[in-house]
């Protein structure tokens, strides 16, 4: 048995089992279930060989008479995206156990059915598997979000689900089209690599590509649904968007987007890389204004991502690099202050911040582990972000000063306002209402420790992290400069 | 050819069974009947068969197809007008008997060879389809169907006529393969009098499928008949009209795709859009499927667009896949509208709680017409994008992306009323056919979206 199947194919399984299974025993049979694929992202890490080269690959032939073949493969920046999701799956699992979930063996199903997809998407090798990956991620985590999110939720998911589905149809657009051009009318990864298309093509394919993947992560001015659908979702789902899913754009954006259409990128992708940066900026400015939590940590999301987009697209070692190391952190970073968003939210029953403060004092271990998760988001050295964000400014310091300057700044400017959230929180005077409210318990704690030691753990120690994509980052830089030389 | 035979012959036979007042007969006849003429189809699969009956018709694998997907389509129809019918008329055998008369029909337009066959065989299904559109005597909205169909029917029908005259006209035959033959053979010296043909047969074909501009008459016509009637309509019939259009362009036409081309792309882009932006507002989920049937004309309008090998395969899958999630979407909203006696969105509302199979069902149902992944429409929409793009109309597939996201959206809306709005409602009663027709069909709905392999490469 491959064992690439297993992991994809065991949160499907699992999806089934916790459907039929009696609502008692769903969350005890999920957090189990969720460990497996974990061990089995452990058990690939281990076996992995740190090299450029594809391992693990499973080739089935499934729709044979349009080339459509269940290809998939791992290599470093796989990997990466692997271990980031089944640990966050599982995280994001354990923190829900505290939730009065409605329907929660429907709940965990889909958060399965949901990884199953996630892991499709960062394996597949075939444009159209990749596709259908894609999707099959989208679709339980809008039942989650539609299904247990707040009030407004009906509408803002809908916007969100059709916004998704428009960028992605052209996207399959593209994948069509680039799969009648190869010569063995094929959906190969690897053929679409070796496709020489002419300039205008390639711009059009970028720009299709592209409106998926900007769409997903998103990237201004393809972001309007993103503050909305993270604030009305259930915090499940937040994290699952916000963790997870928009690394799949980051991601397309590697491996998929500038490789297939590297010539559209070398015309290209100036603009995008300016709408990165742009995005950073604007995102910042607005969560500076806000008062509501969630929405704050929203808007200060999208400038992180806007981080690691430009990194990606000013396309050097650094920069690739720290985009990868960035996601896994941004990843854990965003789910632990998203999670504490909706501790705090629970106890208080407000997302105002205004209504909060002096929350540190009678909640040691929360405003513990609350700065922790912060000082990693703001870049603090010895945290998992300044790694990270590091590298990235690096990156596009080499490409340009001005934007790095721009960028720079934001990001510090980013800082303030976290922090001023921080304090707004958790220290000044004692409230009546905040004077009773419970420090973590349980799984809490459990949460927010494993979530403190990788923060810290991976800002001391990243390399390891960085060993892992290395190898596969360099040898697609190469081959995506070669081709622009050639030009 | 011995499924029609055999199919005349049911229908008959019916009839007679209503005479002799065995109600209960009917339906396990027609069923047996109807089975036993799928089996007697597809034994005529890859027979290599030639034109029969002095080259007025051919079965071939075309035929065996479509035949298929239309016996199908009307088994399952019948099977849920069980319940249904019998409290709407009291002329049961008459609707079995017609609508299999419909079906013979179906089988002419699906096989033809010759085009007085496809005239004959396009009558005889119109004719019996003008009944039972008006089959509730006594419902206003009925009569008005019935008459409106009957009479945009006969016009078309004239455009229909007109064009194979001149046809005749101009290469002095109505068999396809003399057809194929003149236009062929002077390439140069084509007389106007065969293009004017084609371009009335165009707008004959387009009144049938109900393509834009020529789709005015669908929305009252699906609305006012009895549902079941229009389940059949949007079906089976539609797929009928699709078979034929193909198979006359496929068989006669294909050299002159220069010239008639152009004229389809407008159609199909018209079509696409004024299916699709209607259907955005509507507040009748019976309406909403109607003007969304006519988007679909649009879609399936792309393999003729793009007439090449793989356009027979793509009309097959979309056809079978557009089918079964209509019959499905058909039969919820006949449980629903006798329950809530409306067929509004709003009559959806919190389905899933009372009745989690059917809101699952019809979930899928509304994913597959929508073109989701993991569900037989989104392969069948891939493969009509796929087609087109192949002949480089990449303008014509963006405007297809950008209906397909209009359509998630009013697809999307009775998904959400019945998952996430609640409304006070009790637990709706189906019966064992009911659940079986829906289950069924969600299942091929689900088989052949993961696995397309069995219908997708038949040709």
């Amino acid at each position: 048995m491959e064992i690439l199947l297993l992991q994809i194919f065991i949160p499907l399984i699992a999806a089934l089992i916790i459907l039929l299974s009696g609502k008692s025993i769903a969350k005890s049979l999920s957090g189990i279930f969720s460990l497996v694929p974990l061990l089995i992202t452990i058990y690939l890490y281990v076996n992995f060989i740190p090299d450029a080269s594809t391992q693990f690959l499973v080739d089935i032939p499934w729709i044979p008479q349009f080339g459509i073949h269940f290809k998939a493969g791992v290599d470093g920046i796989s990997l990466l995206l692997l271990i980031l999701t089944n640990l966050l799956i599982s995280i994001i699992i354990l923190s829900s156990f505290k939730h009065d979930i409605k329907n929660l063996n429907a709940f965990y199903a889909l958060i399965f059915f949901m990884q199953s997809g996630l892991l499709l998407v960062f394996t597949a090798l075939d444009g159209f598997l990749f596709y259908i990956g894609w999707e099959i991620a989208l679709i339980p985590v809008y039942f989650i979000c539609a299904l247990w999110g707040a009030e407004n939720r009906i509408k803002v998911n809908l916007k969100f689900f059709i916004y998704t589905i428009a960028g992605s149809l052209f996207m399959l657009l593209a994948i069509v089209y680039l799969h009648l051009q190869t010569p063995g009318n094929s959906y190969d990864l690897l053929e679409f690599y070796k496709l020489d298309l002419d300039n205008v093509t390639q711009s059009w394919i970028f720009w299709a590509f592209f409106l998926a993947f900007a769409i997903k992560m998103p990237v201004f001015p393809f972001h309007t649904w993103q503050p909305d659908t993270y604030t009305e979702a259930p915090t499940a789902g937040t994290m699952l968007l916000s963790g997870i899913m928009l690394k799949m754009g980051i991601y397309g954006v590697i491996r998929w987007l500038i490789p297939v259409a590297p010539i559209g990128f070398n015309y290209w992708g100036e603009t995008a890389l300016i709408l990165s940066v742009v995005g950073i900026i604007y995102a910042s400015i607005i969560a500076f204004t806000q008062n509501d939590i969630k929405r704050l940590i929203a808007y200060s999301s999208i400038a992180h991502v806007g981080l690691i987009s430009a990194g990606i697209f000013v396309w050097n070692l650094q920069g690739l690099q720290g985009a990868m190391i960035q996601m896994l952190n941004h990843g854990i970073n965003v789910v632990g202050m998203f999670f504490i968003a909706d501790i705090l939210i629970r106890r208080m029953n407000t997302r105002d911040m205004n209504q909060m403060g002096g929350i540190a004092k009678p909640t040691p271990l929360l405003a513990c582990t609350f700065l922790v998760v912060l000082l990693g988001t703001v870049a603090l050295p010895l945290t998992n972000g300044f790694v990270g964000e590091f590298l990235l400014l690096i990156g596009i310091y080499n490409h340009g000063i001005w934007l790095a300057i721009a960028s720079g700044l934001t990001i510090i400017f980013g800082a303030v306002y976290m922090l001023s959230m921080y304090q707004k929180v958790m220290l000044g005077p004692v409230h009546s209402s905040t004077a009773v409210i419970n420090d973590l318990d349980g799984t809490e704690k459990a949460v927010l420790f494993v979530i403190s030691i990788l923060v810290i753990f991976i800002g001391i120690y990243p390399q390891p992290i960085l060993n892992i994509s290395e190898a596969a980052v360099v040898n697609l830089l190469e081959q995506v400069n070669q081709k622009i030389l050639v030009k | 050819m011995n499924a029609l035979i055999l199919l005349s012959i049911l229908a008959i036979l019916v009839l007679y069974l209503g005479l002799y007042k065995a109600k209960n007969a009917l339906l396990p006849v027609s069923l047996l009947g109807l089975g036993a003429g799928l089996i007697l189809a597809l034994l005529e699969w890859n027979s290599g068969a030639a034109p029969i009956y002095d080259g007025m018709m051919h079965f071939d694998n075309f035929a065996v197809a479509f035949t298929s997907i239309g016996i199908i389509s009307t088994m399952l129809i019948l099977l849920i007008s069980k319940d249904y019918f019998e409290h709407i008329s009291d002329n049961v055998a008459e609707y079995y008997a017609i609508l299999l008369f419909a079906l013979v029909g179906i089988l002419v337009m699906v096989s033809f060879n010759n085009l007085s066959m496809l005239f004959i065989g396009i009558e005889i299904m119109s004719v019996s389809l003008y009944i039972l559109a008006g089959i509730r005597k006594n419902d206003y909205k009925s009569n008005e169907a019935a008459l409106k169909y009957f009479l945009t029917g006969a016009f078309s029908t004239g455009f229909l006529l007109m064009g194979i005259t001149f046809i005749y006209g101009s290469t002095g035959s109505f068999d396809l393969g003399l057809i194929k033959n003149y236009v062929i053979s002077n390439p140069a010296e084509i007389s106007p009098l065969l293009y004017t043909g084609l371009i009335l047969m165009i707008i004959g074909l387009s009144f049938k499928v109900g393509a834009a501009p020529f789709h005015f008459w669908t929305p009252d016509v699906y609305e006012g008949s009895p549902t079941i009637i229009t389940a059949f309509m949007s079906t089976a019939v539609k797929t009928a009209g699709f078979a034929a259009f193909l198979r006359l362009f496929m068989i006669c036409f294909a050299p002159l795709h220069d010239f008639w081309m152009p004229v389809l792309l407008v159609i199909s882009v018209l079509t696409l859009f004024i299916g699709n932006v209607t259907a955005l507002y509507q507040h009748s989920f019976k309406r909403m499927l109607a003007f969304s049937s006519i988007s679909h004309a649009g879609y399936l309008m792309f393999a003729i667009i793009a007439l090449g090998p793989d356009s027979v395969n793509s009309v097959v899958l979309y056809a079978a896949a557009y089918s079964i999630a209509s019959i499905i979407a058909f039969a919820v909203l006949i449980l629903v509208k006798r329950q809530t006696g409306s067929d509004n969105f709003e009559s959806f509302n919190g389905l899933a709680r009372q009745n989690p199979f059917i809101a699952f069902t019809l979930t899928i149902a509304m994913l597959s017409l929508a073109g989701i992944p993991l569900t037989a429409g989104f392969i069948g929409k891939f493969m009509m994008f796929s087609t087109v793009l192949s002949e480089y109309h990449v303008w014509l597939v963006v405007m297809a992306v950008i209906n397909a996201v209009i359509g998630i959206y009013y697809y999307l809306k009775v998904v959400v009323a019945m998952y996430f709005k609640s409304a006070e409602r009790s637990e709706i009663q189906s019966s064992p056919y009911f659940n079986f027709v829906i289950g069924f069909s969600a299942m091929l709905t689900l088989i052949f979206g993961v696995y397309p392999s069995f219908i997708s490469n038949l040709f």
